[in-house]
């Protein structure tokens, strides 16, 4: 599997770039840890005559902690998620959902930011960030801006961000309570069937907050406030529980392919959430 | 058609310059160019792990990788952990405790198994089948691979104990 020819670069800072990207347009693409770009260039569902190489770029790595507001650089890989123990004590819904993407090697490699900028419905952090109402941090020619995750996916490989942007990283205010990432897939090392990431606030026996968000279940993930609201005020008993999958279920459009057809995916997406939902709350 | 790149990498310790263009995987530039053949190509696709190699620190496939990216890298293949008069520890388990039937797999578990000890020098049965989870063998059921990474572990930590 040989990709199309490509120049490649490898500048060392932001503005190198986007002078770059604007250059060369829609002929030029980033590339971060490669694990889902090189895939598809090997393949040639990708052809980029420009490739543009961030391993070198300055500032884009990092992950920052400051009381409840955190900040990940667009570079931080899945390994160093995993590996960050500040991070695992803040928000340690990060870690649970890297340990369930991939395999080792592909977790060295692949990005926090490649992952949410890809907008491939299997990224299993897009749904995660979606939860989180993670904001994503984009600089471009006119400076920079911040779309919300829960704004940023518009189709399967369709996102706000624009050609001559680069996301620089994810930020997010971490939530009191309990939260959790379920997933099942076939084997290790495959995209999700179906996943859900739950965040919820306890107030004394009642849940205060809820928000739920769903990966691979449509061509973009799904955030479902319906969802997140049938949790709202109730005990978190069985049937809020089932409010909560009923309404989530009804936020979901998944397509028939080699993980199942869709009433199986409806069904496999039920038991997650709920799995979902009773560890978050009993971590609450 | 680009130019070709200057590629310089260390691999196994030595200084390697030649010119390819950035497009090349790294697992043939490694293979073909440098000789080196004990990463396999077994997929392709990034699944397998027979092409695992270590680059800068980091267990990684290197089919699923360009030469352009790895300009500048430090590269561990298996060639660099033993050779045949001086078998790894690891090589020595996996011999001793059947860890291999045909072998292709060989060379990126044992690649992969050395880093995970690296990082993790005492792991359970769990651990090593988790960090090993990129890596598949057609032949063995898995169950000696595990043993030969645990008997590697038991021996290098009992190596560390005598000498301290
Ligand atoms: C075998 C295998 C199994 C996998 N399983 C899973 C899984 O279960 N769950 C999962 O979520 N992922 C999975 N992945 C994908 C993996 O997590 C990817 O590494 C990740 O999706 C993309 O990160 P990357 O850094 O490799 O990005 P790249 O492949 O380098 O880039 C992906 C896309 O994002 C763009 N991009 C990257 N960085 C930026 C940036 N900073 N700004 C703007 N655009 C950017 C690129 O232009 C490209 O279009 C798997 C990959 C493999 C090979
Ligand atoms: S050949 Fe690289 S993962 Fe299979
Ligand atoms: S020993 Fe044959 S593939 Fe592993």
């Amino acid at each position: 599997m040989i990709p199309a020819p490509f120049d490649y670069y490898r500048p060392t800072d932001i503005a190198g770039v986007i002078a770059l990207l604007e250059e060369h347009g829609d002929d030029a693409r980033v590339m971060a840890g490669g694990h889902s770009l090189i895939p598809m260039m090997k393949l040639r569902m990708a052809e980029i005559p420009h490739l543009i190489d961030l391993q070198d770029v300055a500032g884009l790595g990092g992950i920052t902690i400051d009381g409840s507001e955190i900040r990940i650089g667009a570079m931080t890989t899945q390994a160093d998620l995993i590996d960050h123990e500040g991070l695992a004590a803040a928000a340690p819904i990060l870690r649970e959902a890297a340990l369930q993407i991939a395999d080792p090697q592909v977790r060295y490699m692949g990005t926090v930011g490649g992952n949410v900028a890809n907008g491939d419905p299997g990224n299993d952090m897009p749904g995660l960030m979606q939860c989180l109402d993670a904001q994503f941090t984009l600089v471009g020619p006119d400076g920079e801006r911040t779309v919300a995750a829960r704004d940023f996916y518009e189709a399967a490989y369709m996102t706000a961000r624009t050609d001559e942007e680069v996301l620089t990283c994810v930020s997010f205010t971490a939530q009191p309570g309990g939260a959790a990432y379920e997933k099942q897939k076939r084997k290790i090392g495959d995209y999700a069937t179906a996943a859900a990431a739950v965040q919820l606030t306890r107030e004394g026996s009642t849940c205060a907050a809820a928000s739920i968000a769903m990966t691979n279940l449509s061509d973009v993930p799904v955030w479902s406030p319906a969802a997140g609201a049938a949790l709202a005020d109730t005990p978190v008993d069985d049937s809020a529980i089932k409010a909560a999958v009923d309404a989530a279920l009804a936020d979901i459009d998944p397509t028939e392919d080699n993980r199942g057809p869709v009433k199986f995916k409806r069904h496999v997406a039920g038991v997650i959430l709920t799995r979902a939902i009773k560890s978050a709350w009993a971590r609450a | 058609m680009p130019d070709k790149m200057h590629i310089k990498v260390t691999v196994n310790g030595q200084d390697e310059e030649f010119l390819a263009e950035p497009r090349e995987l790294l697992i043939y530039a490694l293979r073909e160019r440098l000789n080196l053949t004990g990463p396999h190509v077994g997929c392709e696709t990034s699944h397998c792990g027979a092409c695992t190699v270590i680059v800068n620190g980091k267990s990684v496939k290197s089919c699923t990788m360009f030469v352009g990216q790895a300009n500048g890298a430090e590269i561990t293949t298996i060639e660099g952990l033993g050779s045949p008069d001086a078998l790894h520890v690891l090589q020595e388990t996996f011999r001793e405790h059947h860890g291999l039937q045909c072998g292709f797999c060989t060379p990126g578990m044992i690649t992969r198994a050395h880093k995970l000890l690296e990082e993790n020098p005492n792991p359970t049965e769990e651990e090593v089948r988790f960090g090993m989870a990129g890596n598949l063998c057609r032949c063995t059921g898995y169950q000696n691979i595990v043993k030969s990474i645990l008997a590697a572990a038991a021996q290098m930590n009992g190596a560390q104990e005598a000498a301290e």
